[in-house]
């Protein structure tokens, strides 16, 4: 491979500008998730490491905008200092990973539990399109319907309809206090049961993974709230499951979590969308071919460590009808498995990049 | 355009007692909720199998007519007015619920399911479908999608397109596409989210995948009433500022109170200027907990008078009244313009004041109800039609109020959609630009913009004003505009 350009644009004039005068470019933010801005020989790196700051931000009004390569971090901060917080969780916040990356990626974690996910609270995307055009979706109020969702369509785009250069979310007050349970199970069945419960169940919960661990199924379950009340919630949730018991050293667990911590350097990290259904049979496959796997959301998704041929389990996701997301390793193209509404991603891509400035969506 | 082949084939196809043509068999179709537009279609065709819906649009396609979806025909924006000779698809009849899934906590529907059944059908496994426009007795999850569709509960939970995960759906060129699934989450661009709100420019959604949640455990609810609208307006800026995370947050003023009371006999404080009601829910332990707080909260906004909602019963009065208070305003009135535009929620104070003032200036009644926890305003103007110069006034009003919605760094609507309505006013919120390109992702979905033509972009033809007056389903209190 040859060696790759990059262009660090520092206000959306300059954004325009270099879209204008490079024929392939591809879009990087913290490079936290570097399968998805993989470069082919002759693309142009455009990074967004100089388009930082929040533009905007009245802690009463519970909505910022921000610059796309703002770091997750100073957002997380910035929002701290006034209790509130990015509820969707997106990972790799230490990591470096910006706010424009996750919009592109699509990516929430474990906390997206309690209210949804980054499509949930992204009300306001303004992006540079390949003709260079600016485009603003959405506003800067919680709650709008006024013109296309463009915003949802940058959730999940990769960088590959154009360049997200400002976004606006809608944030929430963070619970005062948090509390983990650790609820080992006996049987694979068993945890799907559990989670089934918890899922229809009254309790709030912030986050409930999945882990298996040596082998057997471990259920992490978090509470957060009010300090007052969070350890009689805490105690009411484990004589509701009739098993488990409190997580030491819980900010460090779902720390790590955010982190990938778990997944072990020289393997290809996928993400893949799920439903309870699916989780047995998939299960049967990461088991069979040693790969760890870290299930969040309540089982509406699977973090997949693999070691083995791409091929492999392209092939195990395409026949369960699954997708897959790669972030990190090597792999010609993010996406794996089945692709429902690729037709209508490709319509909409020959708008906004007639010339395939960006790769393949 | 070739009506003439189409309306031969469509009869091939669909059996006639199912395909209108009479003037006096489409005249329910010819309007929706916004009664001041009408428009006659060429035929109605009523829709009982996806395949018949997926036929229709794809005749539509061949010979370039252009058709509108429609469900109950409750929209506010004029989203579901037909096109002079053209087709309406009603979707009434497509309204089976598919799948509903408790493990997964998920109901796959068909369009013309009704908002409430879905709640109805979920209910025995403890589930519910959160969003909860006020007109849910009798609108549909199609009509919910296309307009992307609110309600009183959205400040936690989000709007239509939050509780959406997936659709079966047929462009407008006939092909059809699986968007999202049943899974919450997702990857590649958020198609789902995309498709929703699209006022049905992007076709018909034929097969819907729809988000459950649990009911909570408990629900507190208190009333305070304050001297003046915009003392409430500044309790809902405490309130959001105090790290609450109401379920709903909504306010009325002196007008609506006084109408809510004629009508159902509320309790509600009479000699109040504005009502605010509150409500939290979640686990007991928590929200017990929170509501001490939030009262404090109340209490310090120096309010006139706070009730606390003792029990369900006395719960479900307070929401009657809220629920019941549009229509009521409505028969204060021969007629009425409501709008639906959004502000930052720090600056409600400010723009409630504002409205005082434009109400004051240009002579007419305004009264407010409205989803203040997310800034959604829904001032309702008063007017008589047959008084020569009032509508003009009335739309005059309405303008301003829009325009101060953008000027406060809002929107023209928060959950009721452009559709007819608004599209004038798409410029001040859009640019060009932003324009442009939403066209040209909708040609490229539908190149002859046949889909629900005349809505959401703004048009040279100026559609004319025919009739005012409450709509036939409002009068029978089946719909109310909120």
């Amino acid at each position: 491979m040859s060696a790759t350009t990059t262009i660090a644009p520092a206000n959306l004039e300059e954004v325009q500008t270099a879209i204008c005068a490079h024929e392939r470019l591809v879009v990087r933010g913290g490079g936290t998730k570097p399968a998805l801005s993989t470069t082919d020989d002759g693309a142009t790196v455009l990074a967004t490491h100089r388009l930082t700051g929040i533009v905007e931000y009245t802690p009463g009004e519970f909505v910022f905008t921000a610059r796309a390569g703002t770091p997750l971090q100073e957002i997380a901060a910035t929002l701290a200092e006034h209790g509130q917080y990015l509820p969707f969780d997106p990972p790799l916040v230490a990591a470096g990973a910006t706010l424009g990356g996750t919009i592109a990626a699509g990516l929430s974690g474990s906390g997206r539990q309690r209210y949804g996910g980054v499509r949930d609270f992204l009300i306001g995307v303004r992006f540079v399109d390949g003709q260079g055009r600016l485009v603003r979706g959405g506003g800067k109020v919680v709650k709008n319907a006024a013109g296309f969702d463009l915003p949802r369509l940058f959730v999940g785009s990769i960088g590959r309809l154009g360049v997200v250069v400002e976004a606006s979310f809608k944030v929430f007050p963070q619970p005062s206090q948090y509390a983990t349970v650790r609820a080992p199970q006996l049987t694979l069945d068993d945890a799907l049961a559990t989670i089934a419960r918890l899922n229809r169940s009254t309790f709030d919960l912030e986050a409930v993974d999945l882990l298996i661990e040596d082998g057997a199924p471990v259920l992490y379950i978090r509470q957060g709230g009010l300090a007052t009340t969070l350890a009689a919630r805490q105690q009411s949730l484990l004589t509701w499951l009739g098993g488990g018991a409190p997580l030491a050293d819980e900010a460090a667990f779902w720390a790590d979590a955010n982190a990938f911590a778990w997944v072990p350097a020289d393997c290809t990290l996928v993400k893949t969308p799920l439903t309870l259904h699916t989780i047995p049979v998939l299960e049967q496959v990461l088991h069979a071919h040693g790969a760890q796997r870290r299930y969040f959301g309540g089982g509406a998704a699977v973090w997949i460590a693999w070691t083995g041929e791409l091929d492999t389990l392209d092939a195990f996701l395409t026949t369960l009808q699954l997708s897959g997301l790669i972030l990190r390793g090597a792999a010609p193209w993010p996406f794996i498995g089945a692709r429902p509404g690729a037709t209508l991603a490709a319509r909409v891509k020959r708008v906004l990049d007639p010339t395939n400035r960006f790769p393949t969506l | 355009m070739q009506l003439g082949n189409l309306l031969h084939d469509l009869e091939q196809s669909i059996p006639a007692e199912r395909l209108l043509r009479r003037p006096a068999q489409m005249t329910p179709y010819e309007s929706d909720a916004l009664t001041a537009f009408r428009a006659r279609p060429a035929a109605v065709v009523l829709a009982e199998t996806q395949d018949e819906v997926i036929q229709t649009v794809r005749l539509c396609h061949q010979y370039d007519v252009p058709f509108v979806a429609r469900g109950s025909g409750t929209s506010l924006s004029g989203g579901s007015l037909p096109v002079e000779d053209g087709v309406v698809i009603a979707l009434n009849r497509l309204n089976r619920i598919l799948r509903l899934d408790p493990t997964q906590r998920i109901a796959v529907v068909e369009p013309g399911v009704i908002n409430l059944d879905v709640s109805r059908a979920a209910a025995p496994h403890g589930l519910y479908y959160a969003p909860d426009p006020s007109s849910q007795l009798i609108c549909t999850i199609g009509g919910n999608v296309a307009f992307n569709s609110g309600g009183a509960h959205c400040l936690k939970y989000g709007m239509t397109a939050n509780h959406v995960l997936g659709i079966k759906a047929v462009l407008p060129d006939g092909e059809i596409v699986q968007l999202g699934g049943a899974s919450l989450e997702v990857v590649g661009p958020d198609l789902t989210g995309f498709f929703v709100g699209s006022e049905g420019l992007f076709g018909v959604a034929l097969e819907i995948t729809l988000r459950l949640l649990p009911k909570p455990e408990l629900y507190r609810t208190v009333l305070a009433a304050y001297d003046s609208l915009e003392a409430a307006g500044e309790a809902v800026a405490r309130v959001v500022a105090s790290g609450l995370l109401p379920g709903a947050m909504e306010i009325m003023d002196a007008l609506a109170i006084e109408a809510a009371e004629a009508a159902v006999h509320a309790g509600y404080p009479r000699d109040a200027a504005a009502l605010l009601i509150v409500e939290l829910e979640g686990e007991r332990i928590q929200v017990e907990a929170e509501f001490a707080h939030l009262l404090q909260v109340i209490e310090a906004s120096g309010p006139k008078t706070v009730t606390v909602a003792k029990d369900d019963a006395d719960r479900a009065r307070i929401w009657k009244g809220r629920k019941s208070a549009f229509s009521a305003v409505g028969r204060l009135s021969p007629d009425y313009l409501v709008q639906d535009g959004v502000v930052p929620r720090s600056r409600l104070g400010e723009a409630l004041a504002t409205i005082e003032r434009l109400s004051r200036a240009h002579q007419l009644r305004v009264a407010n109800v409205f989803h203040a926890g997310d800034g959604n305003l829904h001032p309702l103007i008063l007017f008589n039609g047959r008084v020569p110069g009032e509508l003009e006034r009335a739309e005059a009003l309405a303008g301003e109020i829009i325009r101060m919605c953008i000027d406060l760094g809002g929107s023209i609507t928060g959950e009721h959609g452009v559709g007819m309505e608004k599209r004038q006013h798409m410029p001040a919120m859009f640019t060009e630009t932003d324009l442009a390109v939403m066209a040209e992702l909708r040609r490229a979905l539908d190149p002859g913009e046949i889909a629900n033509r005349g809505k959401m972009f703004p048009s040279g033809e100026a559609p004319t004003l025919r009739s005012h007056g409450p709509h036939p389903l409002e009068r029978q209190g089946l719909i109310s505009r909120e």
